[in-house]
């Protein structure tokens, strides 16, 4: 097939701090014929009616009205990830533009990113100094085996997370039903905090879970307990950990996640000694990218062909 | 009771560095006239009949020839930890003495630091904390990667106790588990964590992206992985050694870190411990090593230490020893 006659896919760059990478650039040009943002806006008037589809990368191009009136033939937007609370759905769908996300790609390597966080954390890896002389025995951590683990949000990552912590014979405490891996089902949130050694985070971000964690929820966990988030920023209210952890209400904190990403230098989260803050690791590795692309890939030839889209996303 | 009739124990020191914990020691005493060095070296004459057991924490006392001459009573030796290659067993046997260490109350926090260092190591967690916090970071890098766990084979040298439960948290990763040991394990054993057996070491190591050591130190371990084990390795695999530091050849290890032979290691046990300052491994980049914290929790210490204390009391009361080393 000629380069001409394949769909036009829209990304907004290739390769550099945030683009599609350039090792998944071979296999987007089998199904289609790339165009950047900057070859886009270079040539407006040629491409605007040639554009089907679009393919986010961390969260670019950003979607906007102004973007949605310039592509009059645009039929899929296709997110890479899972979460889409950066996008205005509804907006799109009055484009009469269908949407999709990559939610079975992300799933274990998040989980993974979790256990990895959890475990870091209660074993105070990342506190090794490199003036070391001796060992001091003051560097104990906490115990994993055995200790208990409320998970908050029990979608395919919460669930894998449940399966990980399990063989760690964790204790887990869920606000969902869930009787396949054998976790204790609370009622009310409150008795999650209560219990829990470690709390972790697995949610979407939606008008419900915005703030979900904020003071009160914070007082409401161990003064022995660790916080774990590996959703979104927002989830938590910010302020409310700094205080929380300098004032030794919880006893540490695990970040993959923060708002905005990265923290301005001089913020306070990054001052602490009871935290870890990694750069949202969430789905870096290079077989869960890929992963993601092929999902997209599929997504987007699904809707072009007018096939149903695997994992299309409604308003 | 009074005081002078608990069992007298020699001790090394309380608190410090490597000294016995603070807040062990309200339960020692309900046992035990806990007898520290300086307090035995400063009254010798009068001390040495009456200690009947040595509490040893992180290897001190040292248990030597001396020390033993000096201690006519003596009937047991507690050691914390599982690891044994710090002792003289033929030595002290020959004093009739006993000897008995923690092997349990270590596994589940040493398996578990295997796991931390292998997904620590694999998504280049260390670094990213710097990223995370590091003041010339203005965005985070899309082409930043890690390896995948989930689904990866382990290699696990050494299917003790330890490497066992390592085994079990591996499987919940979906990973491929092999395994190399001198003996191999029951039907249901292997079946329950889905491992498969390599008798040849050489197969284990072709195949696995990450191979973890949790062998104990012996003649036979000593220097087990060398120069010629890590070139069978993968070129894209990681070293996880949790079990003793002379049971590599760190020379080699330097060697193959440097020229991408394996991609990377992490580290929990060296020699010695630590590592001189300047020593090469340390300067690598590729590698993570953590200050022997195999057991480092509280409550796996504390449980070690009411094992001690029930070893010394089985012991001295004529009772089956629980944890018995037999030289």
């Amino acid at each position: 097939m000629e380069q001409g006659e394949l769909p036009v896919l829209l990304v907004n760059e290739v390769g550099g701090v945030r683009g599609v990478l350039k090792a998944h650039v071979e296999f987007l040009k089998k199904h289609f014929h790339l165009i950047t943002m900057k070859e886009f806006l270079k040539n407006k008037k040629h491409w605007s009616k040639k554009v089907q589809a679009i393919y986010l990368w961390w969260h670019k191009p950003i979607i906007d009205r102004e973007l949605l009136e310039s592509l009059p033939d645009l039929k899929v937007i296709a997110n890479s990830g899972v979460g889409m609370d950066h996008l205005d759905l509804k907006l799109i769908s009055s484009f009469g533009v269908k949407m999709a996300n990559a939610p079975h790609a992300v799933s274990s390597s998040t989980a993974d990113t979790g256990m990895a966080l959890l475990l870091a954390s209660a074993r105070r890896l990342v506190e090794v100094s490199p003036d070391t002389e001796c060992f001091a025995d003051d560097l104990l951590g906490d115990e994993v085996t055995g200790a208990t683990l409320g998970i908050i949000g029990m979608g395919s990552i919460g669930y894998k997370i449940a399966l990980r912590a399990k063989a760690f014979e964790m204790k887990i405490l869920t606000e969902e039903e869930e009787r396949a891996v054998g976790a204790i089902y609370c009622t009310k949130i409150e008795d999650l905090l209560q219990q829990s050694d470690f709390v972790m985070l697995v949610v979407s971000l939606t008008p419900q879970t915005h703030k979900l964690i904020g003071k009160r929820e914070l007082e409401l966990m161990k003064p022995t307990a660790t916080l774990i988030n590996i959703s979104r920023g927002p989830v938590v209210d910010q302020d409310a950990p700094v205080e929380a952890l300098q004032t030794g209400v919880i006893k540490a904190a695990a970040l993959d996640v923060t708002y905005p990403e990265p923290l301005p230098r001089d913020h306070p989260l990054l001052k602490l000694k009871n935290i870890l803050i990694t750069p949202h690791l969430g789905i870096k590795t290079d077989k869960t990218t890929r992963m993601i692309t092929e999902e997209a890939v599929a997504n987007i030839l699904a809707a072009l062909n007018g096939l149903p889209i695997p994992n299309e996303v409604f308003p | 009771m009074e005081e002078q009739e608990l069992p007298y124990v020699l001790i090394d020191t309380i608190g410090g560095t490597h000294g016995v914990y603070e807040d062990h020691v309200e339960f020692l005493k309900k046992h035990f006239t806990l007898i520290t060095m300086k307090e035995f070296l400063e009254n010798k004459n009068h001390l040495s009949e009456k200690i009947k057991a040595i509490y040893m924490w992180w290897h001190k006392p040292a248990a030597n020839q001396e020390l033993l001459r000096s201690l006519p009573n003596l009937k047991m030796i507690a050691t914390s930890g599982a690891g044994m290659d710090h002792l003289d067993l033929k030595l002290i046997s020959s004093f009739g003495v006993k000897v008995a260490n923690t092997p349990f109350a270590v596994s589940s926090a040493t398996a578990d630091l295997g796991m931390v260092l292998m997904l620590a190591s694999a998504r280049r967690l260390v670094e990213g904390c710097q990223i995370a916090v590091s003041p010339n970071t203005e965005h985070f890098a899309a082409d930043w990667l890690g390896d995948e766990v989930t689904g990866a084979t382990l290699g696990i040298i050494g299917m003790g106790t330890i490497g066992y439960m390592v085994a079990k948290r591996a499987k919940a990763f979906e990973m491929k588990i092999l395994y190399h040991n001198r003996n191999q394990r029951k039907e249901e054993e292997e079946r329950a964590v889905g491992a498969i057996y390599c008798k040849k070491i050489e197969d284990l190591l072709q195949q696995s992206d990450f191979v973890m050591l949790v062998v104990n130190l012996t003649p036979q371990t000593d220097k087990l992985f060398g120069k010629k084990e890590l070139e069978l390795m993968k070129p894209s695999a990681t070293l996880i050694n949790i079990s003793r530091g002379p049971v590599v050849d760190q020379d080699a290890l330097v060697e193959a870190l440097q020229n991408g032979v394996i991609k990377a290691a992490a580290l929990d046990v060296t020699y010695p411990e630590p590592l001189p300052r300047h020593h090469p491994l340390l300067k690598l980049k590729n590698i993570i090593i953590t200050p022997h914290i195999g057991s480092a929790t509280t409550s796996s210490r504390r449980l070690m230490m009411q094992n001690m204390v029930e070893s010394i009391l089985a012991a001295l009361n004529g009772f089956p020893i629980p944890n018995e080393v037999i030289p």
